[in-house]
């Protein structure tokens, strides 16, 4: 039912929100392709010239690259391996009959509602302090020497630390997604004889895969931008600097402009090719 | 009162024509009921009457007053719709009233008529419930009862019924027809079910793909289908229809009997054949035969107590005096 | 049909899922604990648990120390002022989506949604120096505009998604019933909408409240949200544990609290629709 007039009102009601997107979108991204195309150092003299392509080269043969290329994989990659499998795991737990279940998941969920900076400093502090921390309480009770986390094991305790934040996320889309199985196909299976470990393989994952994808595809997109973190503990030391954070330091901190907005470039790049997988499942679904 | 009148109206949505240019009368009073395959354009028709499409082309007259620039509210007319559409935040009682209280009646006369309607349709006891506490049934008598307290020059409903059980489906069948012989107020009502159709109609109206293929009451359609269409969709189990030979016979391309107008019995006929399936709904059987030479299965009604089994040979003779013809064109030789 | 579960497995599934809900709340309980300790019993080692001797003194200092108030103050008006100017630019769009759909609307969804995948990083600089050039930096309006604009996709899309589920035959009935465009917004669409539109401002101020790239970059002392105040104490002095948790508390019950109440639309708000 779509008169003329409501087709136009209905462009108006729109206007807002597309001019606003398309401007917070268009005008910086603009502005960081022409930076990184300069030579521009804020602080020490400003704009200095065109160069090229020189700052895309100089990011990627830059001694920082491929180490923080590799801290962004071994980040996200241990993230999503830990939050998804514990995922599935406490997905199929939480699913289960059992008394207090309400309660239960909202013990499971409530650490994705803590800000990244307080969950930051209280797992570098009141737990992975060599000295005062909890685990290294825990550790002398055992008679260990406590582990110096956020420096001997720096990427171990920054996966750690993100995992626990996004493990809620992915139980309670992966367990929403459990609970959409039709019980008739679990018992059809069990009609038919599958003992309850195919039951998983073949039946309930196949279920899930498409949760799975998107648990994997969202999270991807939140970790390689995840900064907070990093910024209130490591500050990019100890192997854990990673593009993002690469990047942020040399715009910020070493103010030069031109090469981080190279790096930022190669950011949106990345960023755009996790994104076009996700925007294909979730637009297949605005068609159902 | 409650006199439609269509002239010329047709409706394309971009390049698809849903409507070609089609002439229609709906008498004051009359049950109409619109019955044609989904896609017919059946239910468009109806939402150009109410008023929720804007026609291509030509008039909708109601009442003799055109109604082009004349809102759905505005026209008069009432609509209930297959998901009954009630609104799921109000009491039944504020579902009932909202038709009222939009145009602005008192409070007093809103009670009174909602009491009404609500006495009319056994929902008394549920008038503070919510929609969601309500069964298939309740709901519809709902929608129903949101129709009536506007008393409008015409009800509209399209396929009211399909979202109901078989049992219920046959019980509102029975309330809708006797609200109407209560009223006495135009209805048109949309279905695919030509059962439906049959039950409550004073007029069929038959559509495929936007045309009317026949207008008539439900036995002249059943007595005289115009084409092998309206012969196909109208009755159950389906017209047999026979081509060839058997056909020639008759001066028709085509001839059709329907399988309460064959006898059968085990000795002779006109025609012979091997029993298949038989469907026995106690007061009737029907048997459907096979390898006759005619079609590839012949439907026909027996009595329920009449035997024959799986693999029987049996015979049948259809009544002369009710077989169709059609020509070439599928259209009735009269 | 749910079948009865025997009486020794429901009790095994109780036992581990509380052992393992406790452990992963473990961190926000043990920090709530600590709030309450002195500076000495935070770090004893062994760890006391609950029999201390509870005080609020910490809550006390952070409040007089580093006037905490104020920058609660900045994070309620940047989160509720970014949740309150978003809808009032997201509602109508996602409106006309849903209602009066063309066949860009998908692109156009899909497009908004683009948008987010942003990286922040990418465009910091650009940011920072239209702020400095509109004297935004280091204040509430310009990173409330920020965060409207950030979270402004995840609310159009999930008041889409809500609006999607009004079924368009009630609209219609309205219209038969004689609701004209502003009795079928005020009567039929707003009371069938709340409920979306609630769950979509609660999530936006749990994403605003916790954002912690715009809010760490884009202030300093004056506008600075309790996620920047947090962020003081990574260079801390002395004995701090007691009072960071005291800060950290006050800090996350405001969201946990909301969080609570979101779990189900949380599911959605963050699929963008994909998982319900």
């Amino acid at each position: 039912m779509s008169t003329k007039a409501s087709r136009s009102a209905a462009r108006l009601m729109l206007a807002p929100a597309v001019i606003l997107l398309l401007g917070w979108m268009l005008v910086p991204l603009t502005l960081t392709l022409i930076f990184s195309f300069q030579r521009y150092l804020p602080l020490r003299g400003g704009f200095q010239g065109w160069v090229g392509f020189e700052n895309y080269v100089r990011f990627v043969t830059s001694s920082a690259f491929w180490p923080s290329v590799q801290a962004t994989v071994i980040i996200v990659g241990g993230v999503l391996l830990i939050t998804v499998t514990l995922g599935i795991l406490l997905a199929l737990l939480l699913d289960q009959p059992m008394w207090g279940q309400g309660m239960v998941r909202i013990l499971v969920i409530a650490p994705f509602f803590v800000m990244p900076t307080v969950s930051g400093l209280v797992w570098k502090n009141m737990f992975m302090d060599p000295n005062n921390g909890l685990l290294s309480h825990l550790w002398r009770a055992f008679g260990a020497d406590p582990i110096i986390w956020l420096s001997d094991a720096s990427m171990l305790s920054i996966i750690l630390i993100v995992s626990w934040q996004w493990l809620p996320f992915a139980t309670l889309i992966l367990l929403t997604a459990i609970q959409s199985l039709d019980s008739e196909q679990l018992e059809a299976a069990e009609m038919d004889g599958a003992p309850v470990l195919s039951r998983f393989w073949h039946i309930i994952l196949p279920h899930l895969s498409r949760a799975i994808t998107i648990v994997i595809l969202i999270q991807t997109i939140f970790l390689l931008a995840i900064f907070a973190e990093i910024f209130v503990t490591t500050q990019g030391s100890f192997g854990t600097r990673t593009l993002t954070y690469l990047i942020f330091q040399r715009v910020l901190e070493s103010q030069n402009v031109g090469l981080g907005s190279a790096g930022g470039i190669y950011a949106v790049i990345l960023a755009n090719i996790f994104a076009l997988f996700l925007m294909r499942i979730v637009g297949k679904n605005l068609d159902r | 009162m409650g006199q439609i009148v269509l002239e010329q109206v047709t409706k394309s949505f971009g390049d698809i024509t849903v409507i070609p240019p089609l002439d229609l009368t709906i008498e004051d009073g009359e049950f109409t009921v619109f019955v044609g395959p989904s896609g017919c354009g059946k239910s468009t028709l109806l939402r150009l009457i109410a008023g929720l499409e804007d026609v291509s082309s030509g008039e909708i007259r109601i009442d003799g007053a055109p109604s082009a620039n004349t809102p759905p509210a505005k026209r008069g007319l009432a609509m209930v719709f297959q998901s009954y559409a009630l609104y799921p935040h109000m009491t039944v009682r504020k579902n009932i009233a909202f038709p009222l209280r939009m145009a602005g009646l008192d409070r007093a006369e809103q009670d009174r008529r909602v009491e009404q309607a609500a006495a009319v349709l056994n929902l008394t006891d549920y008038l503070d419930r919510r929609p969601g506490q309500l069964s298939g049934g309740q709901r519809q008598r709902v929608a129903i009862g949101r129709a009536i307290v506007r008393e409008p020059a015409a009800f509209l409903f399209d396929e009211p019924l399909s979202n109901l059980d078989a049992a219920l489906r046959v019980g509102m069948r029975l309330e809708i027809s006797e609200l109407h012989n209560r009223l006495k107020t135009t209805m048109i009502y949309v279905t695919h079910d030509q059962v439906e159709a049959m039950t409550m109609a004073d007029k069929i109206v038959v559509l495929r793909a936007g045309h009317i293929e026949q207008v008539g009451s439900p036995l002249e359609l059943y007595r005289a289908p115009r084409n092998l269409f309206v012969a196909g969709f109208i009755g159950s189990p389906k017209m047999n229809l026979i081509e060839g030979a058997e056909a020639a016979k008759h001066d028709a391309t085509t001839i059709g009997i329907r399988p309460e107008h064959i006898s059968i019995s085990d000795e002779n006929g006109l025609w012979s054949g091997v029993v298949g399936v038989s469907e026995h709904l106690g007061s009737d059987t029907f048997f459907h035969v096979h390898q006759t030479g005619l079609a590839e299965s012949i439907t026909v009604r027996a009595d329920g107590e009449v035997g024959f089994k799986h693999g029987d040979r049996i015979h049948m003779t259809p009544r002369a005096d009710m077989i169709h013809r059609f020509d070439d064109k599928g259209l009735r030789i009269a | 049909m749910a079948r009865s579960v025997t009486l020794q497995r429901k009790s095994f599934n109780t036992l581990i899922a509380w052992i393992i809900g406790l452990l992963l709340f473990f961190p926000i309980l043990w920090t709530i604990l600590t709030s309450f300790k002195t500076e000495a019993q935070a770090i004893a080692d062994p760890p006391v648990w609950f029999f201390f001797d509870w005080t609020l003194e910490n809550y006390r200092v952070v409040q007089e120390r580093s006037n905490y108030s104020r920058f609660l103050w900045n994070s309620i008006i940047i989160a509720g002022g970014s949740t309150i100017l978003g809808m009032i630019i997201a509602i109508p769009a996602a409106w006309s989506m849903a209602f009066v759909p063309s066949n860009r609307t998908k692109d156009i969804l899909l497009w908004m949604l683009s948008t987010k995948m942003l990286p922040a990083v990418g465009v910091l600089y650009p940011i920072y120096l239209i702020f400095i050039q509109l004297g935004l930096l280091d204040t509430r309006i310009g990173l409330t505009i920020v965060l409207m604009l950030i979270n402004l996709p995840i609310m159009v899309w999930m008041l889409y998604t809500y609006f999607k589920e009004i079924p368009g035959e009630i609209l219609e009935a309205a219209r038969m019933d004689g609701a004209g465009l502003k009795e079928e917004i005020l009567y039929v669409l707003t009371p069938m909408a709340i409920p979306g539109i609630a769950s979509t401002v609660l999530l936006n101020i749990i994403l605003a409240w916790n954002e912690a790239f715009w809010t760490l970059n884009l202030t300093a002392a004056r506008a600075a949200p309790l996620t920047a105040f947090i962020a003081s104490y990574s260079s801390p002095e002395g004995l701090f544990y007691a009072k960071l948790s005291a800060a950290s508390t006050m800090a996350i019950a405001p969201i946990l609290i909301l969080g609570w109440f979101s779990q189900k639309q949380l599911v959605r708000g963050l699929t963008f629709g994909a998982v319900k």
